[in-house]
């Protein structure tokens, strides 16, 4: 009742004013859905933005100024020694295998899972979690555990002279493992929203699994195949724990380039750590410009499918 | 192409989709499976197409056996219920795509699938979208692409699931009366899939009403609206009053209230009585079969729809024309023109 009286009586002209503005002022904050406090969410904002510098645009910026705290020249010359160019190559060839790898097994599992129901399905999509849910010098060691001098397949390898561990095999191997789940994780959500009428179609219409396959499959998946495949990359030439187990650090033969720079580190050879570090930072900071990219791609993929 | 079935099972874990159908349709029909959803028209249809494949029973075309071929052989134009259409290409690589992927031994030159392919959209008079996607068209033209899509591998039957499901009411009536004048231009043995009688009665020259996995009814539209062979039919297909009835020495009753209705050849026992809404005639107290007091009264366009709770329990809704004004609180008898009695 006081209420009413007071809204009647605070009808004159200034007020009016005063409350059309804080009227206003309340739309506005509904607009952007904001209800905090201005003070609540500049503490938000800046505590965020203060993390992300400390620990991510700041250790960027060290490994930088560290490549180059001795000179351009020096950063060149620690990139152009031999340990670091087998090292270099070595990764290229590991990171091409793996992703090769990677991209076939990814794809079939994508399209078993997304394309037929079968006994054990669900188990299949959990096991194929597994590489991202197990610490990967755990993964290095399954590797040991199976194709080392004692491991169970140790003796056999040894009596036909092949050599696995402490060389590309290993390392290709242990990072294919650890590496495992990108390309089908990307490719799961994405063939099970399509589901498989277009497939259906291109064979009521005469195509075969091939033409199938290479006309409709995977013209719609191929910005999800590249998507995978980007991530797949960079943590394929990034991983440490498992390669770093199974491969021996052979300095020229066997040491990928995130083993090198924890060794160079360790010899306290600072600039040449810091420019092979810098190598993977680069890669880190395109993979992040390329995955935006092909974000926008696959928004739009999803879009098209919309109807 | 004529095609039978014969004693078609599909079982779904422990939900039968078929349970022994067995259909016959001859060349150059245009039929339509009628029935509620999980009646099993749409595995029917998938199980003609070759995309998917029965537990057991017979497919055959022309008499030889259908089963035997992949859906890839079949030769069988499918329309899927959301078109299907390939998203990333544009309408004209759709309708060529059948073209596209023939063995390299029948396949056409490139001017002769483009020559193919602007026929078609001719045909379908979608020409001018050729080098659209389809993202970019409406749901009346996706389907009418997916139908010249179907067509350009020049299909022995035509197959259509749900085609106007997905589509409102204007761009449905319109396509329903584009597709029945296609069916005629072009011929070919055609059966489409729907849940809509209306379309099914307005379009097909012969129903095929399912339920539950079984074949209800086969005739032509007239035959299934006006003789229903069975008490789901007679439900399923127009509008319909119901009312549960015994009939015993020769006596239809309602409730306790004998009915003023021939109760000859009808087997004793618990039935249901159908009347459509439109065939109740209503008449002065006494004079009819039921009596009743009508409760409340709608006007709709040329019908006045009137509720009316029957002495004997039951409350129904008549259509009657409006010459004779009726009014809530009214006691009227009702005659039906006709009825039906199903036992069970």
């Amino acid at each position: 009742m006081t209420m009413q009286i007071a809204d009647s009586v605070s009808l004159s002209a200034p007020d009016a004013k005063a409350r059309a503005k804080a009227r206003a002022h309340a739309a506005a904050a509904q607009d952007n859905l904001r209800t905090e406090p201005r003070a609540v969410r500049i503490t938000i904002i800046a505590l965020a933005m203060i993390f992300l510098s400390v620990f991510v645009v700041l250790p960027l910026v060290v490994v930088f100024a560290q490549a180059f705290s001795k000179g351009i020249l020096a950063y060149l010359s620690a990139l152009a020694e031999p340990e670091a160019l087998a090292a270099i190559k070595l990764t290229l060839i590991v990171a091409a295998i793996s992703v090769g790898l990677n991209l076939v097994f990814g794809l079939v599992a994508a399209w078993a899972i997304a394309k037929f129901d079968f006994a054990g399905k669900t188990f299949l999509i959990t096991l194929i979690d597994l590489p991202f849910s197990v610490s990967p010098v755990i993964s290095g060691l399954v590797f040991v555990l199976l194709f080392g001098a004692q491991g169970y397949f140790g003796s056999w390898l040894r009596d036909h002279d092949i050599q696995i561990l402490f060389a590309v095999p290993g390392i290709a191997l242990a990072t294919t493992f650890v590496t495992f789940p990108f390309v089908a994780r990307a490719l799961i959500p994405l063939m099970q929203e399509q589901g498989t009428q277009e497939e259906e179609a291109a064979v009521s219409l005469g195509a075969s699994g091939l033409q199938t396959f290479f006309r409709v499959t995977l013209p719609n998946i191929k910005w999800g195949v590249l998507y995978g495949v980007l991530l797949c990359n960079a943590r394929a030439m990034g991983e440490f724990g498992a390669v770093s187990v199974v491969s021996g650090h052979i300095r020229g033969e066997t040491n990928t380039m995130p083993l090198l720079v924890e060794i160079l580190y360790n010899e306290y050879q600072f600039v040449a750590a810091f420019a092979i570090a810098s190598l993977l930072a680069m890669l880190a900071l395109i993979t992040l410009i390329a995955k935006t990219v092909l974000e926008r791609h696959l928004d739009e993929g999803h879009d098209a499918s919309d109807h | 192409m004529t095609i039978e079935v014969k004693n078609l099972v599909k079982k779904f874990g422990s939900f039968a989709a078929l349970d022994g159908v067995d259909l016959k349709v001859d060349n150059g029909e245009l039929l339509a499976l009628l029935g509620p959803s999980g009646s099993g028209k749409t595995t029917l249809l998938r199980i003609i197409a070759g995309l998917d494949w029965p537990d057991s029973g017979e497919v055959s075309f022309n008499g030889e056996d259908a089963l035997a071929q992949g859906a890839r052989e079949r030769h069988v134009g499918f329309v899927f219920q959301h078109y299907a259409l390939f998203r990333h290409m544009t309408v004209f690589e759709n309708v060529a795509f059948g073209l596209r992927v023939q063995p390299r031994a029948v396949r056409k030159d490139e001017a002769a699938i483009r020559a193919r392919v602007k026929e078609l959209l001719d045909l379908v008079q979608l020409d001018w979208l050729a080098d659209r996607y389809p993202s970019q068209l409406s749901g009346g033209q996706r389907q009418r692409i997916a139908l010249a899509r179907a067509l350009a591998i020049e299909p022995r039957i035509l197959l259509l699931d749900e085609p106007f499901g997905a589509l409102d009411a204007k761009v449905r009536k319109e396509l329903r009366r584009w597709l029945r004048s296609l069916h005629h231009e072009i011929n070919v043995t055609s059966i489409f899939v729907t849940h809509d009688q209306e379309e099914a009665l307005e379009v097909a020259n012969r129903v095929v009403v399912m339920d539950k996995g079984r074949i209800e009814q086969i005739g032509s539209p007239d035959d299934v609206y006006e003789t229903p062979a069975s008490a789901f039919v007679h439900g399923f297909i127009g509008e319909s009053i119901e009312l549960p009835v015994q009939v015993e020495g020769g006596v239809i009753r309602l409730g306790d209230r004998p009915l003023r209705l021939a109760a000859d050849g009808l087997a004793p026992g618990a039935s249901k009585l159908f009347v459509r809404r439109h065939d109740m005639l209503v008449g002065p107290p006494g004079s009819g079969a039921f009596e009743g007091a009508v409760q409340h009264v709608r006007n709709f366009g040329p019908v006045q729809r009137a509720e009316v709770a029957l002495s004997g329990g039951e409350t129904i809704e008549i259509d009657a024309p409006r010459d004779k004004e009726l009014r809530a609180g009214d006691t009227i008898g009702l005659n039906p023109r006709r009825y039906r009695i199903f036992a069970g």
